[in-house]
């Protein structure tokens, strides 16, 4: 077999730097075996795989996590929601700072808990989703997660959540490296929003696998961390049944290198993804959104809009494919990925794909790369618009198309707040 | 002097094309000055230079306004100085929205100007007054800069931002063109109410009909980047008649 040394070598690494995970019922160590040997099978990430081509896995698999400086200068975000508010320090669950486990409509556990109980519902997500996702690219970075994770929760949801659900990772250690896995099921009919905000560690590998039932509907939104020099791999693995609602909206504001997967797959017909991403970075920031949708039911419709504004020398990635499978007819995809450069230095790179089996199908992609447009700015400053504001309002009109993803409206706002205020931060003439 | 403009020689940045070839111009508070001449003269080129667009270099001559120096400053300073220019082609800006741009450019130029900033409510009040007058809807108003808009409510948009702004010295370049005869007429009519001894017009266009209801004091033609003839508005009616090529071979 031919695995280079140095991807398998880097497995073993990888394995060995994590501690054993909580020990759990039998088919969730089933689970985790199976995640250590595809992990074994496929191999560490290296800078060679044509998957990692623009973005260098090293910081991510290295040994230790590189030390993270804390600077807050930033109230978080989501403060003024009314939610039910779990709160992670370094990858460690905090009873303290965080809500009982207890929502009406949501049955809420620790992850440890439900891998522990012999009969779970979760024995069907967990590691499940993950495994589906490995092919046909492999995904060690979250196959290394289900292997050793402990810590995450288990939602299942029953009804209409009362309240949105707050994950919230604080990180206060500088060389913190944190692993968390949640497993999240809407059932038929049920319906939450999922709030995620917080820099996590200096090195963060966060999986979670969502299944969403038949007429169900999951709202995401997530705020990455602010002022950080964290590094995170995340993962999110996503089935959809019948008629079902998916929308996930990320913000990232600085990191030093950020790797956002979604695997999203469509199992049930006339259903709904909508995935999309805003990220300003400026200076040593790298920001990756690796997205993978599989079209394999009849009339879904998906929705990829990333936004990227860089400068001095930030980078940007995405890599995003649309599969529509043989008979997935009907199929409504759409595609855009698009950076704006605040400067010369900085680099968006950008790899859209469509692989289409089905003849009865729409699908559109783009992707642009491009600086402020010179007549918006002119006719703006020539009316008596200072020229940092200018520029900042043609930031926000350019991210808004991502921002608009998100269903709720104060949430939205507050994202809008968020990269305001960034901007503010970070002028930029 | 509202506008003083000496001998204004001006190149592209980029090429070596001279557009402008020594622009004298003048327009005193209180009056109205028309510019027309043929297409590829310079006339946006001058509106662009008057107002800090980027690309053009000025090689030689002066720009004034109010005996400050326009040149040295930025677009958004010649805004607060009171320069004010109505484009021959508004800018879409998608995402944007109209009330957001107008209120940040008038608050930008009275905080640069030391004066109280509008709150909400008292902008609010001062546009929907505005926006009547010149039969421009909530709708238009509630849109992204430009977006959607015809071409005729791109041109009533940029009056709608002169009347709110209160400039000093106007220019407007084919704010006619595009426009429907009663849109005209209420282009004309708000142009009207704002004129005033403290505020001087630079009205570039290509045809009489404007000029029928904003009589303008002087009119000039500019040909081959240079003000070839200047006179009464009886220039005006004679180039509507003739065309330009007997004033050109006069001064030819
Ligand atoms: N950025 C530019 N690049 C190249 N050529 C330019 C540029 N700006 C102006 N020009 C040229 O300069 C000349 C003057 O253009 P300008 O737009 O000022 O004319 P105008 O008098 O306003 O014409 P019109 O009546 O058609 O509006 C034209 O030949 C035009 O092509
Ligand atoms: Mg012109």
């Amino acid at each position: 077999m031919g695995l280079p040394e140095v991807k398998a070598d880097g497995a073993e690494a990888l394995l060995a730097r994590h501690p054993a995970p909580t020990k759990g019922a039998r088919w969730a160590e089933e689970m985790r075996e199976k995640a250590v040997a595809s992990l074994r099978a496929m191999g560490a990430p290296v800078g060679r795989d044509e998957y990692w081509k623009y973005t260098d896995p090293r910081p991510l698999t290295a040994d230790t996590a590189e030390a993270a400086v804390l600077k807050v200068d930033e109230a978080p975000v989501f403060g003024e929601v009314d939610r039910l508010k779990l709160v992670f320090v370094d990858g460690i669950f905090d009873p303290a700072q965080s809500d009982d486990l207890a929502l009406s409509g949501v049955e809420i556990e620790h992850l440890s808990d439900a891998l522990a109980t012999d009969i779970h519902w979760a024995k069907d997500v967990f590691g499940v989703l993950e495994a589906r996702g490995q092919d046909p690219v492999p995904r060690p970075m979250a196959a290394l997660n289900t292997a050793v994770a402990s810590v995450g929760v288990a939602i299942r949801v029953t009804g209409k959540a009362a309240k949105p659900i707050s994950l919230r990772y604080l990180h206060e250690n500088p060389t913190s490296d944190a692993v968390i896995h949640h497993v999240i099921k809407v059932e038929e009919g049920a319906e939450v929003t999922l709030l995620e905000n917080g820099p996590a560690a200096a090195r963060f590998n966060k999986c979670m696998e969502v299944e969403v039932a038949d007429r169900a509907t999951f709202h995401h939104v997530r705020a990455q961390g602010r002022d950080h020099e964290r590094l995170a791999a995340t993962h999110m693995f996503t089935r959809l049944g019948t008629e079902s609602v998916f929308k996930s909206f990320t913000l990232t504001v600085n990191g030093v290198l950020t790797r956002n997967e979604a695997v999203i797959e469509f199992t049930g017909d006339d259903a709904q993804a909508h995935i999309a991403g805003a990220s300003a970075g400026d200076g040593a920031f790298h920001h990756d959104d690796t997205v993978f949708i599989t079209h394999d039911a009849v009339n879904c419709e998906s929705r990829q809009v990333f936004k990227k504004v860089l400068r001095n020398g930030a980078k940007g990635a995405f890599q995003g494919k649309i599969l529509v499978k043989a008979g997935a007819q009907k199929t409504d995809g759409y595609q855009i990925s698009q950076g704006l450069m605040l400067d010369d230095d900085s680099q968006f790179l950008a790899k859209p794909e469509l692989e289409i089996y089905a003849d009865d199908v729409a699908c559109s992609h783009g992707s642009t790369v491009g600086a402020v447009d010179e007549d918006a700015l002119f006719y703006l400053t020539s009316r008596g618009v200072p020229r940092v504001d200018a520029q900042g309002m043609l930031v926000l009109a350019f991210i808004d198309e991502a921002i608009q993803e998100i269903e709720d409206a104060a949430l939205a706002d507050e994202i809008r707040e968020r990269l305001g205020a960034w901007l503010e931060r970070h002028r930029a003439v | 002097m509202m506008l003083e403009i000496k001998n204004l020689h001006v190149k592209l940045e980029e090429e070596d094309k001279v557009i402008l070839k020594g622009v004298d111009l003048s327009v005193e508070s209180g009056k109205v000055h028309a510019i027309m001449g043929p297409n590829g003269s310079g006339k946006s080129t001058l509106s662009y230079v008057l107002s800090g667009k980027d690309g053009y270099e000025v090689t030689e001559g002066s720009a004034a306004l109010e005996g400050e120096d326009l040149l040295e400053l930025e677009p958004e300073e010649r805004a607060a100085a009171g320069l004010f220019l109505a484009f021959q082609y508004p800018v879409e800006i998608p995402g944007v929205g109209n009330m957001t741009f107008l209120r940040t450019a008038l608050n930008g130029q009275r905080k640069a100007r030391g004066e109280e900033e509008l709150n909400a409510a008292q902008f609010l009040k001062l546009v929907r007054e505005t926006a009547k007058s010149l039969k421009i809807s909530d709708d238009m108003l509630k849109r992204p800069v430009n977006v959607g808009f015809s071409g005729g409510e791109k041109k009533r948009n940029e009056i709608l931002q002169m009347a709110v702004l209160q400039p000093k010295m106007c220019i407007m370049d084919e704010t006619d063109s595009g426009l429907d005869v009663d849109a005209m007429k209420l282009v004309a009519d708000g142009v009207n109410a704002l004129r005033d001894a403290g505020r001087g017009f630079l009205v570039i266009t290509h045809y009489q009909r404007l000029l029928d209801h904003i009589k303008p004091d002087v009119v000039h033609i500019m040909a081959d980047g240079r003000i070839v003839k200047t006179g009464g508005p009886e220039l005006a009616l004679e180039v509507e008649q003739n065309g330009y090529t007997d004033i050109l071979a006069e001064v030819a």
